[in-house]
């Protein structure tokens, strides 16, 4: 029992993560027709935005002590960070709150991200096909993971949660288990909050605002409402760099769980494009709920017990619901009629 | 006697082209590469070529950078710049500037650390640019890929770093050769270790990269920490590049094992330990004792990816910069002032294999693959930062002292993560060499 509980709240806390990539994903899909496999770059885009406020509150002042040596002969040089050299506590106190406050950072940057690329490029591949559009988009991701590989190397950078929520949480004895059998993370469990409450935000922006009522009219029928003298490309545009920052969040609160390195985006992307098809192209509640349902497949599949039955099956669990899911219903779970069914 | 000729005919005409054609002919064959080098890619010029094959792209781009740092100090060294670094506690004393009257130049390729992508860009710098050596790597499956690519072709191969016992066991070569330690050697030294810290009644529960260095270190670790009394609860293969280990760590929480062993490397290896850590495993006591992790192969640069996670767990490493021999210190010193930090293992064990290859090269008095590989099967050494060390004849493995590390609790700096606990001595890793298998087959001098 103790086992299950472990993997299904695994699995919630995986689902999250798949679940924000895969709603900018959808939302980019339903509203632009455009598939962005460049999604999971902004995803990495938004962790390395955790480590550049990071890099930047850690900037050193650096002096050297003329007598102590390092092995290679020079100088020992002294390193204190600016922040805690000029603002004493406070100081260590923003450097232990880096993670939560990089948001701060990552907003206005993922939105300009978002805004540029929807403007400086995807724009131009609206009526080409999908193919086209796959392959630049893909490319562009290229481009974003070698450059971020170019400034800050290869190798994952830590970044860790603030002291109040590191270590893990005995919740099973909440629930009457034994201490100690069910336990986790702090910090997956603020995240798990933390996506659940950014779902509801898009959702609630789109369902009680005018801004998306237009864009949901417009994923219905962009031409009639293009016919009622609404500009529905300046406001796609703007969902476009939402998608954007939702992605970007999803990559800040991830990094005291998955060290960051260039190479992130492109390991979720996939099972995120797995999800958005899973769940129906362009259906929000769809890329939500197949986010949760995949996430939580994904964890009981990796269970030793299933493992000793089916070898392997931890690696292809995602791939063959996608696979089952396209044969029987190309429309996905929430999909609308006739997308992917023709 | 008459000065008049026979006069010409077609037959004579023919006759004559065919003397004078092969007159012409003969110096050429006899001095030309194609016939005279009794081996591929013999250098005719001032300038012998060797390939630095290292990913350059990919999760160890920064492994293969600090490579490719030492392959080019290396160089410079060997060509007689510089401080000369380990030439000058090497105890071999042939090398003098150049390497038999040539100077050394280098070519690069990058592995991506794929073994398709490895053997393409060997090939690429054995038979377009004329390595005559090729070195490098960070991986055990594209070292064995590579290794087995310089023996069909019929150049050395001087591997990087590879750790799997396979490198030198069921796959090793005749071309090939190794100064890495591997899995074998690593459970070797850190058994008693670990039996000393943490008792011999304990159960550990393995976490193993699926791929063959993997399955190579979760073999060996069991092997000795089962024969000193541990139990092992259970052995769990995760795919290669998984990110997030929660599915694969919660098990470990109430399987009743107070030991996590994570048989990964580099990216999987700062994941898999960092979440361990979330999950608060080292907070836990399991069986009335304190719950631990261990680390079999530690490097630093993953040290530095996982952080303070790394403090307090033990691990074991090849060379460490910290080492106080004259050896050591004049790598660390040479390396230190050329870029300004330390080397990594990885680039130590490069810079080593580079002058191994070419001191066996400056005795042989030839670049010839068979030649060297003569001159390196049971060559004995020192001064190279790791004691005493012999290349044994019969496998092409280094036989050297093995270090166990443990994650450093107030670490001074970016490099200071990992403390040397115990140097273990040759004598207490070495094994026969048919115990991994294998066989080293004939030599190839692609003539």
């Amino acid at each position: 029992m103790d086992v299950i509980l472990l993997q299904l709240l695994n699995g919630l806390d995986k689902g999250g993560a798949y679940a924000l990539i895969a709603l900018g994903l959808t939302l980019i899909f339903g509203t632009l027709g455009v598939v962005n496999f460049a999604h999971g770059a902004l995803f990495m885009l938004g962790a390395f935005c955790a480590v550049t406020f990071n890099k930047l509150l850690s900037l050193e002042v650096v002096t050297t002590d003329p007598t102590k040596t390092t092995a290679w002969g020079s100088p020992l040089e002294i390193r204190t960070p600016y922040v805690e050299a000029y603002l004493g506590d406070f100081g260590s106190w923003m450097l232990n709150y880096s993670v939560p406050m990089s948001i701060l950072l990552a907003v206005p940057v993922m939105l300009l991200i978002g805004f540029v690329m929807e403007r400086g490029l995807i724009k131009h591949f609206y009526k080409r096909p999908h193919a086209d559009q796959i392959l630049v988009t893909f490319g562009l991701a290229i481009v974003l993971q070698e450059i971020i590989k170019a400034i800050y190397g290869a190798n994952p950078i830590p970044q860790s949660a603030p002291e109040l929520v590191r270590g893990a949480a005995d919740i099973g004895s909440i629930f009457g288990f034994d201490p100690g059998v069910i336990v986790y993370p702090y910090w997956r469990m603020v995240y798990l909050g933390f996506a659940g409450v950014v779902i509801a935000a898009v959702f609630a922006f789109l369902r009680f605002t005018t801004f998306g009522m237009v864009v949901r009219a417009g994923m219905a029928d962009r031409d009639t409402v293009g016919l009622l003298g609404i500009n529905i490309e300046r406001r796609f545009t703007v969902v476009f760099a939402i998608a954007a920052v939702v992605a970007g969040l999803a990559g800040v609160m991830y990094t005291p769980i998955l060290p960051p390195d260039y190479h992130m985006g492109m390991d979720f992307l996939v099972l995120s494009f797995v999800v958005v098809v899973v769940g129906g192209m362009g259906s929000l509640p769809g890329a939500v709920a197949a986010g949760f349902l995949l996430g939580i497949l994904q964890s009981f599949a990796s269970m030793n017990e299933v493992k000793a039955i089916l070898p392997g099956i931890d690696q292809i669990i995602i791939y063959l619901v996608a696979v089952v899911i396209l044969l029987v219903r190309p429309r996905g779970l929430f999909g609308r009629k006739g997308v992917m069914e023709n | 006697m008459s000065l008049i000729r026979k006069p010409l005919n077609r037959r004579s005409i023919l006759r004559a082209g065919a003397m004078g054609g092969a007159a012409l002919a003969t110096p050429t064959i006899f001095t030309s590469g194609a016939w005279s080098a009794g081996y591929l890619n013999e250098p005719t010029g001032a300038e012998v070529v060797l390939g630095f094959n290292v990913p350059q792209t990919g999760a160890y781009a920064d492994e293969g950078a600090d490579e490719l740092r030492a392959y080019q100090l290396a160089v410079k060294h060997l060509n007689g710049e510089g401080d000369g670094g380990l030439l000058n506690t090497f105890s071999s004393k042939e090398l003098k500037g150049g390497v038999n009257g040539k100077k050394v130049a280098y070519v690069t390729g990058d592995t991506q650390t794929k073994s398709d992508a490895a053997r393409a860009s060997a090939k690429r710098m054995i038979e377009k640019d004329g390595a005559v050596m090729i070195t490098g790597g960070s991986s055990s499956g594209v070292a064995i890929a590579v290794q087995s690519l310089c023996q069909e072709a019929g150049v050395i191969f001087m591997a990087g770093l590879t750790h799997s016992n396979d490198t030198t066991g069921k796959d090793k070569r005749k071309n090939g050769f190794r100064h890495f330690f591997n899995t074998e050697m690593s459970g070797a030294a850190l058994a008693p270790v670990l039996k000393n810290n943490y008792g011999t009644d304990r159960k550990a529960y393995h976490l193993t990269a699926d791929y063959t260095w993997g399955w190579s270190q979760e073999e060996s670790i069991k092997k000795y920490t089962e024969g000193m009394g541990w139990e092992t609860v259970a052995a769990v293969r995760t795919p290669l590049g998984a990110g997030d280990f929660s599915q694969y760590i919660t098990p470990v929480l109430n399987s009743g094992a107070d030991v996590l062993v994570l048989n990964h490397y580099g990216k999987d290896m700062v994941n898999s330990l960092t979440q361990a850590v979330q999950f608060g495993l080292r907070d836990k006591q399991v069986n009335g004792k304190d719950f631990v992790i261990v680390v079999p192969l530690y490097s630093r640069l993953m040290a530095q990816g996982a952080g303070e996670n790394v403090k307090g767990i033990f691990g074991s490493t090849n060379w460490h910069w910290s080492l106080q021999d004259e050896g050591s210190k004049a790598f660390v010193k040479s390396f230190g002032q050329e870029y300004g930090f330390p080397p990594s293992q990885a680039a130590h064990t490069c810079y080593v294999q580079t002058l191994l290859y070419a001191d066996a090269a400056q005795r042989a008095g030839t670049f010839d693959p068979c030649a060297i590989a003569a001159a390196l099967e049971g060559f004995e050494f020192d001064g190279m930062g790791n004691g005493p060390t012999l290349y044994r004849a019969d496998d092409h493995q280094c036989f050297k002292d093995v270090l166990v590390v443990k994650g450093k609790e107030n670490p001074t700096s970016q490099f200071d993560i990992l403390e040397v606990v115990e140097v273990t001595p040759r004598s207490q890793v070495e094994y026969p060499a048919e115990m991994l298998g294998g066989e080293l087959g004939t030599c190839n001098n692609g003539a």
